[in-house]
């Protein structure tokens, strides 16, 4: 088993609490895990992205080689292209289409989705849009991560207990909120595949 | 024991911590930061009462950690790469005066310059002080690494530094704790003169030190993280170092690397593992993650007759951090087939957040200064930097922390009029207060402009040593109380703050407009707590 997952969004965007709950899950399946973040100036609403390699072997290398990911996991539609030289020929691209609009030269939503669609494998849905449906603004990154849960290969129930581990603190309400969010995520990508 | 999921940055705090740490001294800095808070928030730390706060810059740190080693303790002090320049005084006497309680010097080096002015290696101050340098090439030798690095600090009464670059700094992978050894008890240096570096003593401490070289270059030699391991295909062996060492195996994951390979992960060089691998091989290729340290002092000055490829020769960019694909092509595998980057996709440099006081306080400063035009403002490190891009483009110069009020003071001195200094209060504090004096007793014609918003904020809200006493210092120092001026960076007050900004520029001294206002992320944790 190996998964070479590349996490890409904004700073801000909360792709860090994506990787924590993956990574939970991860190690609890019994695999090994590295994963690498972004810290320090980008964090201030630049692009940003987090390395994620889980394998039942030893991981090596704390980046995702080029060519290699097997699937890139965006909240933000031009920050996941920004990462397709990672993918490899047959990984999933799963993005988020809703933007985040903080540069004066945002390209034109059409030519984006353009760009997403001649990914061969790709799954988009308007996770801003489903959080709020859900009236869970906040949980737009979990939407996300529920959308990737089908090509994770970890046991979702590992991954539920990975957002109570993540977010117990915060209290139950907070933690059934992320769980409804994952939920429809997932819900939303099974439809589309 | 139990397994953690640790960055590398907290695989460190966690082994010195295990390793019988009392005390552990630094300033924040990307990427190194996550090194003391660990320990900050470590309940094992907290309940042995490690001394864990920050220090105003990497010098008092320094500085500090060689004070708790005087009474015997362990100590660690952090710190990126550019703040070892800071403490490069403290650094290099130390290699003189030793250690009497180990001394571990964590440096976090940033190449590709991710979130720094430049990509400076620090295994060069290791040579250049003649001290050992450890290097971590995963998680778990970081974790490991402390122990060996006091046990060598102590055994040979020298500070060991313990060099990683950003990619392990904010990597996470699991490490296994071992047995945790007690900390050292107190107990003053045997020779009262240990750390006493008149010259008459200095000159002895140096002999003493040179006369070491032979047996750390023996301890690396039989370092268990210098490992030489065979290959059938000698047309090419390798030297990896650090972190590089991982790049080299991701290439190689389906299958044994055919060359014979040198792992070098302690410093100084091992002579006689080099020379091993260099008389087996035909042609030696050198992987190092920052500048060609190895490669530099193997190939030294008529090394061209030995076929040695790297950085020096182009097999791999002079500049930038390392990735499996620089290692890939050099090791002259095929390129894993990959798409471009869209067209499409346009760059997204970081900002500053929508409501932070720096942009309101920038907005008043350009106001002020629209009839002089461009090239008086000179900036320093901080969240405040993006300044300089737009929409704000406010600031002028970027260049070390607190060269701001330096470079200002030099600039009114060549006849710049106004000249303006802006400076965080975090920043201010570590290097800014020593150039305010030099203005002050000058009677410089400039204007400070701290920005206090009450934290050190691009490195992650840590403490600022000088929250509350801001004003006080500039009193202290001797800046007239008339021209200390405090101003609230809120739209609502821009006419006002304008103005303040007008009559100081004004007044031919030195003045200093304190912009007050909580960084936003600040104010959110607080109103959270309350």
């Amino acid at each position: 088993m190996k998964k070479d997952i590349i996490l890409a969004g904004v700073g801000g965007q909360g792709i860090l609490s994506i990787a924590a709950i993956i990574g939970f899950g991860a190690v609890e399946s019994g695999f090994q895990l590295k994963q690498a973040e972004v810290h320090g100036m980008s964090q201030r609403g630049g692009d940003v992205q987090s390395h994620l390699r889980i394998s039942d072997r030893t991981i090596y290398s704390d980046l995702v080689p080029l060519g290699s990911a097997d699937l890139i996991l965006s909240v933000e539609p031009m920050e996941a292209l920004r990462y397709k030289p990672y993918l490899s020929e047959s990984g999933w691209l799963v993005t988020n289409i809703h933007p985040f609009l903080n540069i004066s030269d945002y390209p034109d939503m059409e030519e984006l989705m353009k760009e997403i669609r001649i990914v061969p494998h790709h799954i988009t849905l308007d996770a801003n849009q489903i959080s709020k449906e859900l009236q869970a603004p906040r949980s737009m990154n979990m939407v996300m991560l529920g959308a990737a849960a089908p090509f994770l290969d970890i046991d979702y129930r590992k991954l539920q207990d990975g957002i109570r581990f993540v977010f117990g603190r915060k209290g139950e309400e907070i933690v059934e909120m992320n769980l409804r969010a994952m939920a429809a995520g997932k819900k939303q990508a099974e439809q589309e595949l | 024991m139990k397994r953690l999921m640790l960055l590398g940055d907290e695989a460190i705090a966690q082994g010195a911590l295990d390793a019988g740490l009392s005390g552990i001294y630094g300033y924040p800095g990307t990427p190194s930061t996550e090194i003391i808070e660990y320990i900050q928030r470590n309940p094992e730390a907290r309940q042995r009462n490690v001394q864990r706060t920050w220090s105003a810059n990497e010098k008092t740190a320094l500085e500090e950690a060689l004070g708790i080693s005087y009474t015997g303790k362990r100590a660690m002090v952090t710190m990126k790469h550019v703040g070892l320049n800071v403490a490069a005084d403290p650094y290099m006497n130390s290699a003189l005066t030793g250690a009497n309680g180990g001394i571990i010097v964590a440096v976090a080096d940033d190449p590709s310059m991710h979130s720094s002015q430049n990509e400076q290696d620090s295994r060069f101050y290791g040579k250049f002080a003649l001290l050992p340098v450890l290097e971590p090439s995963n998680q778990q030798e970081a974790y490991d690494m402390p122990r060996l690095a006091f046990q060598i600090s102590e055994m040979y009464g020298i500070p060991v530094m313990i060099r990683l670059t950003t990619r392990l700094a904010h990597s996470r992978a699991a490490i296994t704790r071992i047995a945790v050894l007690p900390e050292n008890e107190f107990h003053l240096p045997t020779d009262p003169n240990q750390f006493m570096l008149l010259p008459a003593f200095a000159r002895k401490k140096y002999e003493r030190h040179l006369s070491l070289q032979e047996k750390l270059e023996q301890e690396a030699e039989q370092s268990p993280y210098n490992t030489y391991t065979d290959g059938p295909d000698r047309s090419r062996g390798i030297i990896a170092c650090g972190l590089a060492y991982n790049y080299l195996r991701e290439n190689y994951t389906d299958r044994e690397c055919p060359h014979p390979i040198l792992k070098i992960c302690h410093y100084p060089l091992p002579e006689k593992l080099i020379g091993t691998l260099l008389s087996a091989c035909k042609e030696i290729l050198i992987l190092e993650e920052g500048m060609p340290l190895a490669e530099e002092t193997i190939r030294g000055l008529l090394g061209y007759k030995l076929n040695i490829r790297g950085r020096l020769d182009g097999t791999i960019p002079r500049a930038g951090e390392l990735s499996p694909a620089l290692v890939r092509k050099a090791l002259q595998l095929p390129d894993l087939p990959r798409a471009g980057i869209p067209a499409v996709v346009r760059g997204r440099p970081p900002a500053l957040c929508l409501g932070c006081p720096h942009a309101d306080t920038y907005k008043a400063l350009k106001s002020a200064l629209k009839d002089y035009g461009q090239g008086h403002v000179f900036s320093d490190i901080g969240c405040y930097t993006l300044g300089f891009l737009p929409p704000h483009q406010a600031i002028n110069t970027c260049v070390d922390m607190g060269a701001s009020i330096s470079m200002a003071v030099g600039a009114a001195d060549g006849g710049l009029f106004p000249a303006i200094a802006v400076i965080g209060d975090s920043t201010f504090g570590h290097s800014g207060m020593t150039p305010l004096l030099d203005a002050v007793v000058k009677k410089s014609n400039v204007v400070i402009v701290i920005l206090d918003n009450a934290t050190t904020a691009m490195t992650g809200m840590q403490d600022s040593q000088v929250e509350g006493r801001v004003e006080q210092i500039c009193q202290g120092i001797g800046v007239e109380q008339e021209h200390i001026r405090i101003i609230n960076p809120l739209e609502r007050y821009l006419n006002e703050n304008v103005s303040t900004f007008k009559e100081e520029i004004a007044y031919p001294g030195v003045s200093v407009v304190i912009a007050r206002r909580p960084c936003i992320h600040v104010y959110a944790r607080k109103r959270g707590r309350s």
